[in-house]
């Protein structure tokens, strides 16, 4: 086929274009030709229909999403904030860190292992490209049922993927989630989380500036793998009786990503870039375009010198190749022959493949010949935005309240105990972080099951991180707005419990289909929530990820924001664990237990949703945050309640050292006390003889405290119901092995 | 005293074990695969990760580096080297140690706190310990089921040349639940758990690992 040029273009006004087939809309096709004031050659048509895409474009978010910057937080901290490939905060000691969460969900329906697995590679490249050394992962993950046969096709190839990844990276994985509901049957999500440090003077952007400074791509070479997965895939419901779509998935190779880490690294050391960009999602098309976007404009890529994987590629198909593992970096001539020389001892195959030009167009020529000319901010930043049309869903109408059976005898409320602790959704979650590495590097102070992951940063002064992230998609589905806030809220409490501050908060909003006017109204009442209570809480938003179109058929996803938030803990040796470490240490629990049991995982059993979310109470919820920090020294386990309320807290506190417990409950409140979910709960034990420090703390801070038993013995007393350890043992760790082998 | 550490390409706990030298005392030097210069190191370890992918078998690319000639040199005239899980199957492809190791028997990757007893202390890495000693450290591995014929399996018991051995379940289906080989010499020590992993508390499930660094210090003062 003749190569269509751009002088071909404007000689062929009418020659058809398959504009449809790559995703884009008849208005939308129209725009481009006002651009260019003329059709688009195919590889320009290939670039804007990528970038275009809801996954790239944020087209239905933008809109709503601006909220994050009319209400942002002011703050010292953030060094980098939305826009970049992540944001970046200040945590002292001139170490600043980088952290980002983002979904890779349809890939990984498909093809689960490798949709997983590039999903990770994706996130450690974002975070790489701001000059920093990856550290940590975590991956939030649901799923159908668990005894959904597709389920057992996904769930380990899912797990697989994210280890087979993230362990060969060197990269520690040290928390996420794990959850199963009928909705995600058809549509499960994976969310990956990356987090980097770097010191202040080491962050880089993605900018080309510079004329005569030279564009290079290094990594991997270029091959035929997720050409128009960002189109096709991840902006696209999944449908009976199209074709398969098995070819869009990306191929990952951790191996090469790892040396293109070290290799990167060692450049940036070296001070030898400009600026940086990883492919990912659009492949060359994003990285292109926003590089040259972000400087002066100015760009001329030699596409014939990219080198290829399979030569029988076509302009249009490197432009939107997904491969992965491949950067492109703009550099200094005169650094050219350093940098190459760390890429041949890395075994990296770099090429100069550009030069940053005066002027503001990107001009992209294939063997002398021009294929692309187009202005790159067009492409990159000025994709369509749709004001998408809203309505609260019909099923709020049908919502009830939840009555669940609250057994009052000692042997139902033991069997009761016992099959919610064995619930897949709360029942240990072993069989899958156990697949993962989560000691690589020799800083992992706290991983899962832990409230929060937490690493060190520096061995001689013992700063660290912590990072937790949470959601409660139940809570969202009653009411989006305050079902954000908890699960931004839950997630603080979830770093203040190990002794961190909260310091920044990224997000990952994963929803059904933003042409579902229901769906639509769910995502703005999440953003509008999520802004709030950012602003309430002082804690900047360093950046995020929109994930639409999760949904089977007509059947949405239940709205799940994943938020992640990042804590800085001064002296890690002082963290706070959830498990019991003594015998004979009373038991508390600070904030007070409501009778709401709405999207509880009792209710959930009970098939029942409910009908509404509790009310956040925020101010109740920075007192204890703060009574946390301040009283940390006297706590010897912490421990938040949320799913699957105190019973679950206190299993996954009881079993890791096999220390018991004796608790009194108001009698015949017993079930309230061990099963509902009213957040903003925490269990903590104490030594007895720092009872006073206690009380003075929750005097000060005003917050609800009970005390409920002490610790001790090799069973869980609750009034006349005993259960034995071993017991418990069983019926937590037993269940996610007998599903999945 | 100098110990070494190598990177390969794709090598992970490479930083771990030159922080567990230098926390057990000694001097870490960092030592690079494209190099045949051992940098007067007076032992070296093999650290853990996935060399070259692991694509091909585990450890079959790195024998070949240039700084591996070096080391089955010195090592065949006593020089202590430990391989930690991927070093460990770079000292069986290299022919330092006997057998391989295959997939685990569940197929999964494994990352555990495993109990393991020491069996042997007659070799520089673990003349610290006292034989039957009962530690905790992690493995983290897919490929770590040791497999040997019958006959090195028995040569191997009958000259003591198990050093760990797993305690309780086996995690891999390793024969005769080995963790961890001697050469007939005993310096050349691989060992699938990660001792580099277990030496603050902070940080490991024990600092049970220490010992490994600690010994190979106190054998060199003594040569």
């Amino acid at each position: 086929m003749a190569l269509d040029t751009v002088s071909h273009a404007a000689s062929t006004p009418d020659q058809k274009m398959p504009w449809k087939e790559l995703g884009l809309k008849v208005e939308e096709y129209k725009r481009i030709q006002e651009i260019l004031k003329r059709r688009p050659t195919g590889a320009e048509l290939a670039m804007y229909s990528v970038m275009w895409s809801e996954h790239c474009s944020y087209k239905s978010s933008k809109v709503h999403l601006k909220q994050f910057g009319e209400k942002a937080v002011k703050s010292d901290a953030l060094l980098v904030g939305i826009g970049e490939n992540a944001g970046v905060v200040d945590i002292g000691q001139n170490y600043a860190v980088t952290f980002k969460i983002e979904s890779h969900n349809h890939p990984s329906f498909v093809e689960p292992y490798q949709g997983a697995a590039t999903g990770v590679g994706g996130i450690v490249r974002d975070i790489l490209t701001m000059g920093a050394r990856p550290i940590a992962v975590m991956d939030p993950l649901r799923f159908g049922p668990a005894d959904a046969p597709d389920t057992r096709r996904v769930l380990p190839g899912i797990v697989a993927g994210v280890g087979g990844y993230g362990n060969c990276l060197g990269l520690p994985n040290i928390g996420g989630e794990v959850v199963f509901d009928e909705t995600y049957a058809g549509n499960p999500l994976v969310n990956a989380l990356c987090v980097g440090v770097m010191k202040h003077e080491d962050i880089k952007l993605a900018t080309a500036h510079g004329v005569g400074n030279l564009v290079v791509l290094f990594g991997a070479k270029t091959g035929g793998d997720g050409i128009g997965g960002v189109s096709v895939l991840a902006s696209e419901t999944f449908a009976t009786g199209k074709a398969a779509k098995r070819p869009s998935v990306q191929v990952g190779d951790p191996f090469a990503e790892k040396v293109l880490i070290e290799c990167s690294l060692e450049i940036f050391a070296a001070d030898l870039v400009v600026g940086i960009q990883d492919l990912g999602g659009a492949g060359l098309s994003c990285a292109t375009s926003e590089l040259a976007s972000a400087g002066s404009g100015g760009m001329a890529i030699q596409l014939e010198k990219v080198p290829l994987r399979d030569p029988s590629l076509s302009p249009e198909e490197i432009l939107m190749s997904e491969s992965q593992e491949r950067m492109c970096a703009i550099i200094e001539p005169s650094k050219l022959d350093h940098f190459m020389r760390i890429c041949r001892k890395w075994d990296v195959t770099a090429t100069v493949i550009g030069q940053v030009t005066d002027g503001d167009h990107l001009h992209i020529t294939f063997n002398g010949e021009l294929i692309v000319d187009v202005p790159p901010r067009t492409v990159a930043h000025d994709g369509p935005v749709y004001e998408r049309p809203m309505a609260k869903p019909d099923y709020f109408k049908t919502l009830k309240p939840a009555e669940v059976p609250l057994p009052t005898d000692p042997q139902e409320i033991k069997a009761a105990f016992l099959k919610l602790i064995s619930s897949p959704n709360i029942a240990d979650k072993s069989w899958v972080t156990d697949q993962y590495d989560r000691y690589v590097q020799g800083n992992s102070v706290l991983t899962q099951p832990e409230d929060s992951g937490m690493i060190r940063i520096d061995e001689k002064t013992n700063l660290g991180v912590a990072v937790s992230t949470d959601a409660n998609a139940r809570w969202s589905y009653l009411n989006p707005y305050d079902g954000v806030k908890l699960a931004l809220l839950e997630s603080c409490r979830n770093i203040a419990t190990t002794g961190a501050k909260p310091l920044a908060v990224t997000n990952c909003l994963n929803f059904g289909s933003p042409e579902d006017p229901g769906v639509m109204w769910q995502f703005a009442e999440t953003v509008r929530g999520l802004a709030d209570i950012c602003l309430e809480m002082g804690l900047p938003i360093t950046g995020g990820n929109v994930s639409f179109y999760n949904q089977t058929g007509s059947v949405a996803i239940l709205p799940t924001p994943v938020i992640g938030v990042l804590g800085v803990i001064q002296d890690v040796t002082k963290r706070t664990k959830s498990a019991f470490n003594a015998d004979g240490l009373e038991i508390y629990q600070l904030g007070a237990t409501d009778f709401n049991w709405s999207g509880s995982e009792w209710a959930y059993l009970h098939g029942q949703m409910g009908d509404s979310a509790p009310t956040p109470d925020v101010a109740g919820q920075v007192r204890l945050i703060n009574l946390l920090l301040e009283g940390q020294s006297i706590f010897e386990s912490a421990h938040d309640l949320s799913d699957g309320g105190f019973a679950a807290a206190i299993t996954e506190a009881m079993l890791p050292r096999s220390i018991g417990a004796t608790i009194s409950s108001p009698p015949g409140y017993e079930s309230l006390l061990l099963f509902v979910e009213t957040p903003g709960r925490v269990l903590i034990t104490i030594d007895p003889k720092n009872a006073d420090v206690l009380n003075a703390l929750v005097t000060k801070f005003d917050i609800p405290i009970f005390k409920l038993g002490t610790t001790g013995g090799d069973s869980l007393k609750v009034n006349e119901m005993t259960i034995s350890l071993a017991e418990l043992r069983t019926a937590h760790t037993e269940t996610l092995p007998k599903l999945f082998g | 005293m100098r110990i070494g550490v190598v990177t390969f390409p794709g090598s992970l706990d490479d930083s771990s074990a030159l922080r567990a030298v230098r926390l057990a005392g000694g001097t870490p030097v960092p030592l690079f695969h494209a190099s045949d210069d051992l940098k007067e190191v007076q032992a070296v370890v093999l650290p853990g990760g996935f060399s070259y992918g692991d694509y091909l078998r585990c450890g079959a690319i790195s024998r070949f580096a240039p700084i591996m000639s070096s080391i089955i040199t010195a090592a065949e005239h006593g020089f202590p080297v430990l391989g930690i899980c991927n070093g460990f199957q770079i000292l069986c492809e290299s022919h330092l140690l006997p057998g391989a190791l295959t997939r685990n028997q569940n197929l999964h990757f494994v990352c555990t706190d495993q109990a393991l007893t020491v069996e042997n202390t007659n070799t520089p890495w673990t003349s610290e310990y006292s034989k039957g000693d009962r530690i905790v450290i992690p493995i983290k591995n897919g490929e770590g089921s040791f497999q040997a014929s019958n006959e090195t399996l028995a040569e191997l018991e009958a000259e003591g040349r198990i050093v760990l051995r797993y305690a309780g379940k086996n995690p891999n289906g390793s024969k005769n639940d080995i963790a961890g080989i001697s050469n007939a010499k005993g310096n050349v020590v691989g060992v699938m758990p990660h001792p580099e992993q277990a030496i603050e508390s902070l940080t490991g499930p024990s600092t049970d690992g220490l010992k490994f660094f600690t010994s190979a210090l106190h054998s060199l003062v003594g040569r």
